[in-house]
């Protein structure tokens, strides 16, 4: 065998093994995006679509487009129930509550209706309680909510076994 | 599992099954070992061997029903693992062929036994046997959970293994280590299967003790000391693995046990002080060893300077004879064929086997040997990773865990960077338990993997058509 042939086959033999290496490792790239980011349509009776930063696994933190009132709440939080510790950022759009898939947060809890309750803000920016005729009610304090009501600043929202609470 | 905002959706992507990808690097790892097999015959006959479209068929074969086997019972299984496995397996095959062409080996082996066997076909046939028993893995473990309520029974069974090469009578000494045993004409090198057994009952073990032995602790300079008695578990591992080392003069096995228990407990308590105290216990236990055990001060012995002793001592030629092979095989390599690694005598196709690779394929044959054996640990960890029970978790790193120490034990005793310690290079040595145990131990990682990877189940029926429970005041 000649010389040359041999040293072909040698410097061949690398390439192809290396290039396995490579291939090899390709294949791996698709396991490193373990997450996929989709967007939804904008909601209806939010307030418009919002141009939210897309972000895989963090919460969303866009600022407010709307203008702020002093000392409006910024954040819902979960304080009771199976979502406790859950936040949503109030950024202007209705929050719908319930069990039902398509809610903002979608409750895990047995004594909710599909379609709950929804928070949104009025034309000052005040955010308002309102019961969509819930089986349960819908609790703001202790007292049973009749009327879209606004809400004061740390005051307790009870849905069935969940509580929800504004917060700056 | 989703992540609710505003107006996105975080969900995980639903993996495709990669069957078909698996495949394509299936066919890539049989056709390399064929190239190789064809340039070793060019070498050193100056034609084509005649055996290689057998060997080329029996390869693809293997693969093949591998590959079936996989995609009918670990359909979402991780699609390197197999692939891998396979082009190392064929390379080792190739080695093997390669030494049995040497004809100072032929002569040597004429001269000590009186005749020579092709190591080869034996080595074809045991992997052969191996596809078989990963096949069988794949069927017959439909969960790996399975192997939990195994946690105590495989203790025993890890102990009796590493017993058996000391009873006497069933043991085969071997050059001093105490590794094998004799069994009809057979010998077996229990060892191998009792780093799979020995994981089950670490991570079976662990997954129950973890929070005792990750929050009971005092903190003292920066790291979490664990309490006197939960010392007791590291102590006796520590303690069979000395007695391993002292009685069958096997450091190897030893240190693999240590280091696959220390590894397991890091990643099941996250306390960095465990591998603190392992590292000073194995330095500790070595040392004194070392100083004592004649056995391991000759291998000491020939790593500290192989060319003093290297006239006088079996033991330091065989490394000295290494370390000139990887040297003499430079970036490139001699080629396939070309390369006197053969010189190193005897275990030229077991332990030294990778010295053959630095030879003939040089530091970029090495490099990519050692990249494909990283690239198997690096999917066991990423299969711990995506595991979703704690079971899984730790028996996939326990796995990994010894596969990497075990690589490093035999590749840097080859290179001169620890002592030798007579294990042998997974897929590439020849020898039948290596080859059976390593293909369980990869059958074992597809399917926790499979089952890591399997999509979750389709959701519970939707929860808007189920009715409301009404508050009764009561």
């Amino acid at each position: 065998m000649s010389e040359l042939t041999l040293t072909v086959m040698r410097l061949g033999f690398l390439a192809v093994l290396w290039l396995f290496v490579i291939v090899a490792v390709q294949v791996i790239r698709s396991d490193l995006f373990g997450t996929r980011v989709t967007q939804r349509g904008s909601r209806r009776g939010g307030g418009g679509a919002t141009s939210a930063p897309q972000q895989a696994g963090g919460r969303q933190s866009a600022p407010p487009q709307q203008r702020q009132r002093r000392g409006a709440p910024t954040k819902l939080v979960v304080s009771e129930g199976t979502l406790t510790g859950t936040t949503v950022a109030l950024a202007g759009q209705t929050i719908t509550l319930g069990r039902a898939h398509d809610s903002t947060i979608v409750l895990d809890d047995d004594y909710a209706s599909s379609r709950h309750a929804r928070i949104y803000p009025d034309r000052d920016g005040q955010w308002i309680v309102e019961d969509l005729g819930s089986t349960n009610g819908t609790y703001l304090d202790r007292t049973r909510l009749t009327t879209p009501t606004p809400i004061p600043p740390g005051a307790p929202i009870r849905i069935g076994k969940t509580v929800i609470e504004l917060r700056k | 599992m989703s992540v609710v905002t505003n107006t996105t959706t975080i969900g995980a992507i639903e993996l495709p099954s990669r069957r078909n990808t698996e495949l394509l690097l299936l066919g890539f790892a049989v056709v390399i070992p064929i190239f190789a097999y064809a340039n070793v015959g060019l070498a050193i006959h100056g034609e084509l061997p005649p055996g290689m479209f057998l060997y080329g068929l029996g390869l693809g074969a293997l693969a093949g029903v591998a590959h079936l086997v996989v995609r009918r019972y670990a359909k979402y299984a991780d699609p390197l693992l197999l692939p891998i496995a396979t082009l190392l397996n064929g390379l080792g095959l190739v080695l093997i062929w390669r030494l049995d062409q040497s004809e100072r080996l032929q002569n040597l082996a004429k001269r000590q036994f009186g005749l020579f066997t092709e190591s080869a076909p034996r080595q074809m046939l045991y992997t052969a046997l191996a596809i078989a028993l990963f096949s069988v893995v794949l069927l017959v473990l439909k969960d790996h959970r399975v192997l939990q309520r195994f946690t105590y029974i495989s203790m025993a069974a890890a102990l009796v293994l590493l017993i058996l090469p000391v009873v006497p009578g069933l043991g085969a000494d071997v050059f001093g280590a105490k590794i094998w045993i004799s069994v009809g004409g057979f010998s077996i090198q229990p060892g191998e299967f009792a780093k799979i057994v020995i994981a089950i009952f670490f991570a079976g073990y662990l997954m129950v003790k973890r929070d005792a032995l990750a929050l009971a602790s005092r903190r003292f300079m920066g790291l979490y000391l664990p309490r006197g008695r939960d010392l007791g578990p590291i102590l006796m591992i520590w303690a069979m693995s000395l007695l391993v080392l002292v009685f069958e003069n096997d450091l190897g096995t030893s240190l693999l046990f240590f280091g696959m228990f220390v590894i397991m407990l890091y990643v099941a308590t996250e306390r960095t002080s465990w591998i603190v105290i392992g590292l000073l216990m194995s330095i500790g236990g070595a040392v004194v060893v070392g100083a004592t055990a004649s056995h391991v001060k000759a291998r000491v012995t020939a790593w500290l300077d192989p060319f003093d002793c290297y006239s006088t001592s079996g033991a330091c030629e065989q490394v000295g004879q290494s370390i000139m092979s990887f040297g003499s095989g430079g970036v490139l390599g001699a080629g396939w064929g070309q390369g006197n690694s053969d010189l190193i005598g005897f275990a030229a196709n077991s332990d030294f086997i990778f010295s053959t690779v630095g030879e003939e394929l040089g530091l970029a044959g090495v490099m990519a040997f050692l990249l494909l054996y990283g690239l198997i640990i690096e999917r066991g960890v990423r299969t711990a990773l995506a595991a979703r029970d704690p079971f899984g978790k730790l028996f996939a790193i326990g796995l990994s865990g010894a596969f990497a120490l075990q690589i490093f034990v035999v590749a840097g005793g080859v290179m001169g960077l620890i002592p030798l310690t007579g294990m042998t290079m997974p897929f590439l040595a020849s020898g039948g338990s290596s080859v059976l145990a390593n293909w369980v131990l990869i059958a074992i990682l597809i399917r926790i993997s499979d089952t890591a990877r399997r999509p979750a189940p389709a959701p519970a029926p939707s929860p808007d058509s189920e009715m409301t429970q009404v508050v009764r005041p009561s």
